[in-house]
């Protein structure tokens, strides 16, 4: 099969040494395989919010939605609503999705609606010229914290695990291969799927040596297991110093939003001019 | 009788909303016009509820302060509104409920509770008997009740006649009201003609999140979703209903979105998005006194100005102020045409008076709606999404096509869809966005966007827009004046509003605000108002009120004479 060309003519602006062109080509080899798999190009729809990150969604030459911070997941959400047949798949910054929009990404969970959502967490404001985010360890000096941050980062796998999301997995901006695989089961599992990528912001917040010395690849891990996968979540805290395990930690199969939410399709037969007399009718 | 008014009135939990549904089909079945006016406090249970049913023999659309029959559930009931009668023998009351003065022994006074304990039925249901009470005073046969409480009750019909009947046994005959001989015509509240007309639009999704007075909307359509295919979704906050649906929209799906001032404000965002991306959007707002929570379940029109300029950045958009159920539905439909057409958002300002108060609808008397069609690329080039073209309006491609990469994007982008910081392109995309004005104003010179009603040749007029359009017609009515109802807001009709304005001398604004927006918006088109009725307590004009105003103002006909 002819190898697809995924790439736009937009001018890549990320800094040299960026983490999410490690996202990027990932994904470009995850929807290069899905694809000679038998998912037709067309049926995939990218939506970004705003931040250093959604500029993936130019660079991208598939369908996309650029939404606005903090709101990919609802967009993504009305996408999948209007036809479940679509694949979607969201990018979201860490201050976008676990900051402006985490109202979003629990709803979504909870409502285990079958998006994915790949967030690129280098766990600093890149774009607006680093300033600390919801995943800042404590006493981060960002441009808004000169003295330090005086609050504690959330864990957002484990919120996430609260929530009800059904596959739940961490990579980093070292390591393409494991990013490729995640991602491309997190495509395809039916439910809510978000991928935490340690993605890294060689400018304002460089941990690529910091995550190298730390991170592990899950082995003899039971990710059908909740509690084993909240154990293993909770194992770093994105503060304090603890190893950094990377790869699927929950996976269900459970009922999604739109298998219990009757969506209806036969739009095309129904007479609504008579259907409107009919209830006016009644209402005489 | 060519009209006569009915108040029901209780504590909020005793269906005082159900019956006066109850009442006004009943007057509807005897060929009468009717319009219902609902009072009710911002709670579940407790407080002080009432409607006032409205019967006329011509279309109407307000309601009177003086009542001819007042049925009272609680004391409250009596107190407040016993300076509206007419005649003070003719009230129908709990007896154990309500204590009248000895001057009022005539009444009708009854024990429901003691009625209801004897037929085994529910308290609740003392609304029913009071109703059956309510049929035999004003000279019903009661088979004409037992059809219409047949048609309202879906559970305890039999029960509900049997206590009926027993009130319409336990009455005497008060006011005789004879039947007219015109055809009865259905009964809908502004929000289900809104949402029957969104429907004819083509809707397919209707995503919100609950807020007084928009939330029967979501209601009702969730209700016969099945019906029509609907989607009807209720998200987390009014910031993922409007992203939710650009999502639907995106996608080639019709969707609309209803909401109050409050939930607007968080809204806006995705307003300025739509805009941008050229992503169509109805959005109903539904307004209400502010600022800020306000008074949630009564009425004003404070949002015009809000709506004329929410959102950052410049960009096209339509606003529609329907007034009746007739309008609503119209320019609903309208509204999602004129959306998908220009690819802009779509505003249709409503409010409590309109929403929620019950109007007769007439699907004869509505213009035809022509369905519109979007451009649909033609296939021959490679698809861009924001073709740049001489209405600013680019075709459109929906996922899935094989052939097309449709990318949309909140940033300044080029005609493929790709962000950009060019200032050619960036000045090009802006006059794109506000290009489509020119041609949706044009557009609609084809549509009545202003509305003259009244003595066309007083120089004196009345100004108004949305729900105060009933009490403005009736006031000018009795007074000989013009009334001027713009209906699209932005773009505003200029054209139609200057020969609206011909031979005027005078004209008076009528909002119910406080500092009348629309007197201020036709000032920006060079017109000017000579004065202002304005009311601003949460409560729309009743007939008397506004009479009242252009007394004081002195206001009479006047027309121009030649010579």
């Amino acid at each position: 099969m002819a190898k697809v060309e995924l790439g736009t003519y937009a001018q890549n602006t990320w800094c040299p040494g960026c983490g999410n062109f490690a996202i990027l080509n990932a994904i470009k080899m995850a929807l290069g395989e899905l694809n000679a798999e038998g998912i037709p190009l067309e049926n995939i729809v990218l939506v970004s919010g705003i931040g250093c990150h959604a500029k993936i969604v130019d660079y991208l030459n598939v369908n996309s939605f650029y939404s606005i911070h903090g709101r990919t997941v609802p967009v993504a959400e009305g996408i999948k609503l209007a036809n479940p047949d679509v694949k979607v798949i969201g990018f979201a910054g860490d201050g976008d999705a676990y900051g402006e929009g985490i109202e979003h990404l629990v709803f979504a969970a909870k409502r285990n609606i079958d998006i994915t959502m790949i967030i690129h967490n280098n766990r600093v404001y890149g774009l607006t010229t680093g300033q600390y985010t919801p995943t800042s360890p404590l006493s981060f000096r960002g441009r808004s914290t000169p003295q330090g941050t005086a609050e504690l980062p959330i864990n957002p796998l484990e919120i996430m695990l609260a929530s009800g999301a059904t596959y739940l997995a961490r990579g980093t901006s070292h390591g393409i291969e494991l990013l490729k695989k995640i991602f491309k089961e997190a495509i395809l599992h039916k439910g809510f799927s978000l991928v935490d990528v340690l993605q890294v912001c060689v400018t304002y917040f460089n941990m690529y040596e910091y995550y190298d010395k730390r991170v592990y690849e899950l082995k003899d891990h039971n990710h059908q297991d909740y509690y084993q996968a909240l154990n293993k979540i909770r194992e770093w805290d994105y503060n304090k110093d603890a190893p950094i395990a990377l790869g699927t930690f929950y996976e269900k199969e459970i009922p999604t939003f739109e298998d219990r939410f009757f969506l209806k399709k036969n739009q095309g037969t129904i007479d609504k001019d008579f259907k409107i007399k009919e209830l006016l009718k009644k209402s005489i | 009788m060519n009209e006569f008014s009915i108040l029901i009135g209780g504590k909020a939990g005793f269906g005082i909303d159900k019956a006066s549904g109850v009442i006004g089909r009943l007057l509807n079945q005897l060929g009468y016009r009717i319009y219902i006016y609902r009072d009710y406090p911002s709670l579940i249970r407790g407080g002080h509820t009432f409607s006032i049913i409205r019967a006329s023999k011509s279309r109407i659309a307000v309601h009177q302060e003086k009542v001819d029959l007042i049925l009272a559930l609680n004391q409250e009931t009596f107190d407040l509104h016993k300076s509206r009668f007419k005649n003070d023998c003719f009230f129908i009351y709990d007896l154990e409920q309500v204590k009248v003065g000895a001057e009022y022994t005539c009444g009708l006074g009854m024990p429901l509770g003691e009625f209801l304990k004897e037929e085994t039925a529910p308290e609740i249901m003392r609304n029913t008997c009071i109703i059956g009470a309510l049929a035999k005073a004003i000279g019903l046969n009661f088979d004409v009740l037992e059809n219409v409480l047949k048609k309202e009750f879906t559970k305890d019909i039999d029960l509900n006649i049997k206590v009926a009947l027993r009130g319409f046994k336990e009455s005497k005959e008060l006011i005789k009201i004879e039947p007219l001989k015109q055809e009865s015509l259905p009964l809908l509240t502004g929000n289900q003609a809104i949402a029957f007309g969104l429907i004819k639009g083509g809707l397919d999704a209707y995503v919100s999140y609950p807020m007084t007075p928009s939330s029967p909307i979501l209601h009702f359509l969730a209700e016969i979703a099945d019906d029509f295919s609907l989607d009807v979704i209720h998200p987390e906050s009014e910031i993922s209903v409007i992203l939710m649906a650009l999502g639907f929209s995106y996608m080639g799906k019709k969707a609309a979105v209803g909401t109050s001032g409050g939930g607007f404000c968080l809204m806006t965002e995705g307003l300025s998005f739509a805009g941008m991306a050229e992503l169509p959007v109805v959005i109903i707002l539904g307004q209400r006194p502010g600022p800020s929570t306000g008074l949630p379940t009564h009425s004003a029109q404070t949002e015009l100005n809000f709506a004329l300029n929410a959102g950052q950045g410049e960009f096209t958009r339509f606003i529609v102020a329907p007034a009746d159920a007739e309008e609503a539905y119209y320019w609903s439909a309208i509204c999602m045409n004129m959306s998908w057409k220009y690819q802009i958002p779509g505003i249709i300002l409503s409010d409590k008076n309109l929403g929620e108060s019950v109007f007769n609808f007439d699907i004869n008397a509505v213009g035809e709606i022509k369905e519109e069609t979007s451009v649909s690329w033609d296939r021959k080039s490679s698809y861009k999404r924001y073709l740049i073209t001489e209405d600013g309006v680019s075709p459109l491609a929906f996922v899935p096509d094989k052939d097309a990469i449709i990318k949309v994007n909140s940033y300044e982008h080029d005609e493929f869809g790709i962000t950009t910081e060019d200032p050619k392109q960036t000045k090009l995309l802006q006059e794109k966005l506000l290009r489509k004005e020119k041609f949706l104003a044009e557009d609609l010179e084809n549509f009545t966007t202003v509305k003259v009603h009244g003595d066309k040749n007083s120089e004196v007029a009345l100004l108004c827009w949305g729900s105060n359009k009933g009490v403005c017609v009736e006031t000018a009515k009795g007074l000989g004046l013009k009334v001027i109802q713009p209906i699209v807001l932005n773009p505003f009709p200029v054209k139609q509003f200057q020969k609206a304005m011909a031979g005027v001398n005078e004209l008076i604004c009528v909002e119910n605000n406080a500092t009348a927006q629309l007197a201020k918006l036709i000032r920006c088109y060079g017109f000017s108002v000579d004065n202002t009725i304005l009311r601003y307590d949460g409560r729309p004009f009743s007939l008397e009120d506004l009479a009242e105003e252009c007394k004081k103002l002195g206001l009479v006909r006047k027309e121009k004479t030649y010579g």
